[in-house]
Formats: C-alpha cells, sequence, structure tokens
C-alpha cells in the first residue's frame, strides 16, 4: 500500500500521545472491571473475554488482510472492542455468542465503515445490540454472582432491572424488597453483564482515564447527572412506580456505559458544548427506555441512538474560528 | 443487435440489484425467506416482460410528453393481473408480499427499461431485454433471500436445515439484516469482479 498523505496543523508541535499508547490505558483502566467480573463469574469470565479479544483482533487482521491494507492490530483498538464488548455480554454466554458479537463488531462495525476513525456507532455497542435482537434468550439469561471459592452452583435470576420491569408492568408497582444494600451495587454483587456489575471497579478505571486526560468530564457527568435529575423527578412524583435516583445510577449498565461506551473518541462530539449535549440525551433515553420501554435497560440503545447524532451536534456547536465574527442569527455559524 | 448479449447483460453486467442499485424497495422488504424473494422476482419479471412488449410496440403511438403517464398505465395493467391472478392461484404468497404487489407500479426497474430501453428498440431486444433483465433481478431477489433465510431462520423454502440445536439469527430476517445482507452481497461480488479483470 502506497503511503497516505500525513496531514496535521502544526507539524512542530510532538506530543507523546499516540493511538496505542491511549488504547493501552483504556485497556489497563478496564483491568479492575475484568477482575470483578472474574472473581465473581469464575474462569468463564475470562474465557468470554479471551474469545472476544482474539476474535476482534482475527477480524481485524483478517477484514484489513481483504481490504488489502497494512494490518494495524497494534494500535489495541480492535483489542479494547473485544474487552468491552465481553464486559457487556451476560456471565455464561456461550462461545459461538461471544465470537459472532467479535465478529459483528470489527467486521460490520468497524471495518466496513473504513476502519478506526471512521466508524459512526460503537462497535462493541453495534454487537452488543446485534446479538440482543438476534438471541433474546441467550443475551437475557443472567446468572446470580458466585464469589470464587464460594462453592455454590450458578443459579439463573432475574437483574435487578429486570427485576424492577416486570414487575411494573404486571403490578404496576415497584416490587417489594427490590433495594439490595447499595455495597452490593458497588462492588458488584448483582446480577448483570460481565463488566457492568461493580460500579466501584468502573469508577476507579474511569477516575484513571479522567486523571490521564483520555476522557474529559463532560459526558460522564452529563450522562449521569441528567439521569439522576430525570430519574430523580419521576421517583419524586411517585415513589411507588419508579425507582430513586440511587437505583437508577447503580445497575444496569450506566456506569460502563457513560464511562467507556460514551466516551468513545470516535464516535462521542468534540466540543465541550456537544459533550454535555450528547450526555444529555443519552439519559434522556435512558431513563426514557428504563421506565416506560420494552426492554429493561436502554443504556446501549441510547447511546447508540445518540452516536447518530453526533455529526448533527458536531456541526452546531462548531467553535467560532479565530478572528471571525459569528454570523447573525440564522445564519452559518 | 447482439440478443445473447442483450439477455447476459441483466444477469451480472448491469444486474438491476447489484450492479445499477435499482427496485431496492421490494429487495430490502420482502426478501426474508426464498420463497418470497422467488416470488416477488418472478412477479416483476412477467410485468417487466409483458410492459416491455406493448411499449416497444407502442412506441411510435405515444406521444413524448406524456409518455410517462402512458408507460404507468401500461405497467398498472400488467401489475393488476398479477396481482389478481397471484390471489387466485397462490395466496399464501399473495399475503406475503402484501402490499409490495401494488408497488410494483413504482419498481424504477420496470419505468427504467421502458423509458430507456423499450422506447427506443424494436419487439424482439426489448422482449429479450426484459426476461434478461426479470431473471437477473429474480436471481438477485432469490439470492438475498435464500441467505437471510438461511441465517436467520435456518431453513430453505421453510425446510429445516440445521436441526434444532440451531440458534437462529434473527437479525437477518429483520429490516436491518436487509440492509446488511445486500451491502456484504455487494462487496462479494465487487471482490469476485475484481478478481475476474
Amino acid at each position: 500500500m502506497t503511503a497516505q498523505p500525513y496531514l496535521s496543523s502544526s507539524p512542530h508541535i510532538r506530543t507523546p500521545e499516540t493511538t496505542d499508547r491511549i488504547m493501552r490505558v483504556v485497556i489497563y483502566s478496564l483491568l479492575p472491571a475484568c477482575a470483578v467480573s472474574v472473581y465473581f463469574f469464575g474462569v468463564a469470565a475470562l474465557v468470554l473475554l479471551l474469545i472476544t479479544t482474539l476474535g476482534c483482533l482475527a477480524t481485524e487482521a483478517l477484514c484489513q488482510r481483504l481490504m488489502g491494507r497494512t494490518p494495524t492490530l497494534g494500535d489495541g483498538s480492535a483489542a479494547l472492542t473485544g474487552i468491552l464488548l465481553a464486559l457487556n455480554l451476560p456471565p455464561y454466554s456461550p462461545w459461538w455468542l461471544a465470537l459472532l458479537g467479535a465478529v459483528i463488531a470489527v467486521g460490520i462495525g468497524k471495518q466496513a465503515y473504513g476502519g478506526l476513525g471512521c466508524n459512526p456507532f460503537n462497535p462493541a455497542l453495534v454487537a452488543r445490540v446485534v446479538l440482543l435482537i438476534s438471541f433474546p434468550v441467550q443475551m437475557t439469561t443472567w446468572y446470580a454472582p458466585t464469589p470464587l471459592g464460594s462453592g455454590l452452583d450458578a443459579v439463573t435470576t432475574a437483574t435487578p432491572l429486570g427485576e424492577m420491569k416486570t414487575a411494573v408492568m404486571l403490578t404496576g408497582q415497584l416490587p417489594a424488597g427490590l433495594q439490595s444494600p447499595v455495597a452490593d451495587y458497588l462492588i458488584g454483587n448483582m446480577a448483570g453483564s460481565l463488566g457492568e456489575i461493580s460500579a466501584l471497579a468502573l469508577l476507579l478505571g474511569g477516575g484513571w482515564l479522567l486523571w490521564k486526560r483520555i476522557i474529559t468530564w463532560h459526558i460522564p457527568v452529563a450522562y449521569l447527572g441528567s439521569v439522576v435529575l430525570l430519574g430523580g423527578a419521576f421517583w419524586l412524583v411517585d415513589p411507588s412506580r419508579y425507582p430513586n435516583p440511587l437505583f437508577h445510577l447503580l445497575t444496569g449498565g450506566l456506569m460502563l456505559g457513560a464511562l467507556y461506551m460514551a466516551t468513545d473518541l470516535v464516535t462521542s462530539p468534540i466540543t465541550g458544548r456537544g459533550m454535555l449535549i450528547f450526555g444529555f440525551g443519552c439519559g434522556l433515553l435512558t431513563v426514557i427506555i428504563r421506565l416506560f420501554g420494552g426492554y429493561p435497560e436502554g443504556v446501549s440503545f441510547a447511546i447508540l441512538l445518540m452516536n447518530a447524532a453526533t455529526p448533527l451536534i458536531d456541526r452546531f456547536t462548531k467553535p467560532r474560528r479565530f478572528g471571525y465574527v459569528r454570523a447573525g442569527e440564522g445564519g452559518r455559524a | 443487435m447482439n440478443l445473447t448479449r442483450e439477455f447476459n447483460k441483466g444477469l451480472w453486467r448491469e444486474n438491476a440489484v447489484f450492479r445499477l442499485l435499482l427496485g431496492l424497495c421490494p429487495a430490502l422488504a420482502v426478501t426474508t425467506s426464498a420463497i418470497n424473494g422467488l416470488g416477488m422476482g418472478l412477479a416483476t419479471s412477467f410485468v417487466l416482460i409483458c410492459s416491455n412488449t406493448v411499449v416497444t410496440l407502442l412506441r411510435k403511438v405515444i406521444p413524448a410528453k406524456v409518455r410517462i403517464p402512458a408507460y404507468i398505465v401500461i405497467i398498472a395493467s400488467f401489475v393488476t393481473v398479477v396481482q389478481l391472478g397471484m390471489e387466485a392461484y397462490v395466496y399464501d404468497l399473495y399475503r406475503a408480499l402484501g402490499i409490495f404487489i401494488p408497488l410494483i407500479v413504482v419498481n424504477c426497474l420496470i419505468l427504467g427499461r421502458a423509458e430507456a430501453f423499450a422506447s427506443r428498440n424494436p419487439l424482439v431486444p426489448s422482449v429479450v431485454d426484459g426476461a434478461g433483465m426479470g431473471l437477473g433481478f429474480t436471481l438477485a431477489l432469490f439470492l438475498l433471500g435464500a441467505v437471510r433465510e438461511i441465517l436467520g431462520a435456518g431453513s430453505l423454502f421453510g425446510i429445516s436445515l440445521f436441526g434444532a440445536s440451531y440458534n437462529p439469527f434473527l437479525l437477518m430476517i429483520l429490516p436491518p439484516g436487509a440492509f446488511i445482507a445486500l451491502g456484504l452481497l455487494l462487496a462479494g461480488m465487487n471482490r469476485l469482479e475484481k478478481g475476474r479483470r
């Protein structure tokens, strides 16, 4: 392949920030969440992580070979997609589900659009939603966590959000005893996808990403904040029908989504203002789907829908160019 | 004029679905199974051949300014024939294809051949053109329907292929599956084409 001309605005300014460094940092920041998933779901979690990661790497290599491009496995983006995908799968998912998800994530979610940086949607979420729509049984069979060494057998159970949705649909009321101790939610002692259960592990990793300046505060704060505010508003109106904001915050895929999926550098807006709009949109859609939709959880749908809106948001939040005066109302910004 | 060439072009070189991307609405909407794709393709082919025949016969009679309404009336007549015929003889398929049978009237493949070919060529080439294009369209819809049915339902023509343990890839028979399957088939065909050169 011939060398692409490399264009940058200020070639004399150097930064150690490279794609593979960013991807590496994000992967390291996911290690606590991976560790929690292995603690609660055992070797099966590790196997799923391996299948999706290797599957994503293999698909990336195959696609780039077919398209006659230089393989870019070293940049770590495919490995990261694989890890995020595994963290979005139910524990004890069959191997073919994980492998198919990996092929869809990288093959259709990413390489079909032209590879890293060209995909409008978060690849791991594309795969998750495709699998959720195609294999509803496998994708909504949840297991209660069985800590390593506890000697317990895996039992199927409902996620907190699933339990809520079923009860609300049947009786119009929240189930009694819905809320577990907050500590359980924080460490991840509840049913859910591999990586979404422990809010604490995710906050740890997300905090490190913020500190490393890989992500900015805008999207997580806007997303989590709007869920708390909107969820809280409904809770104040009718606490017997709508769960409290803390429950919204700590259950389901919200933490994983707000910290890792919505902040995907490729598929989220560029400006701070745009990110705030993006985060608020995600929060609004998540609350609407959770409280009124057919699915118990709406984080992945919300983020994908806002991914689709990202080019529009970028267009309307374009900063004023230096030296230019913004055109009047109705003019082109 | 080479008749074989006129016939063959519809199969691959100017295939309506895979090359010209014409008639995508039925191609995407009804191809949830092989039989639906085949039925839609054959119905469209019938209308296409008949309308090409009548348009070419009347090409010197129809004033240029009102040719499009005239073509539409001709096409609509044959669509009515197909619709009533299918309702009488293949009722299940008629129910499955639903609104997309009357919509054959506005299939841009049919109008496109009337305008681009039948209205400027004599009878025999026009009929051959219609047959080739129709067959190409049928093959494309059948292929799309077969791929989607095999993956999305694990069967072909309603016959189960993989046994009960197969978990169907439901997305493929839902609307997004149509776009994904068409895109991947197009990519595959482009790759084949590149290999042949």
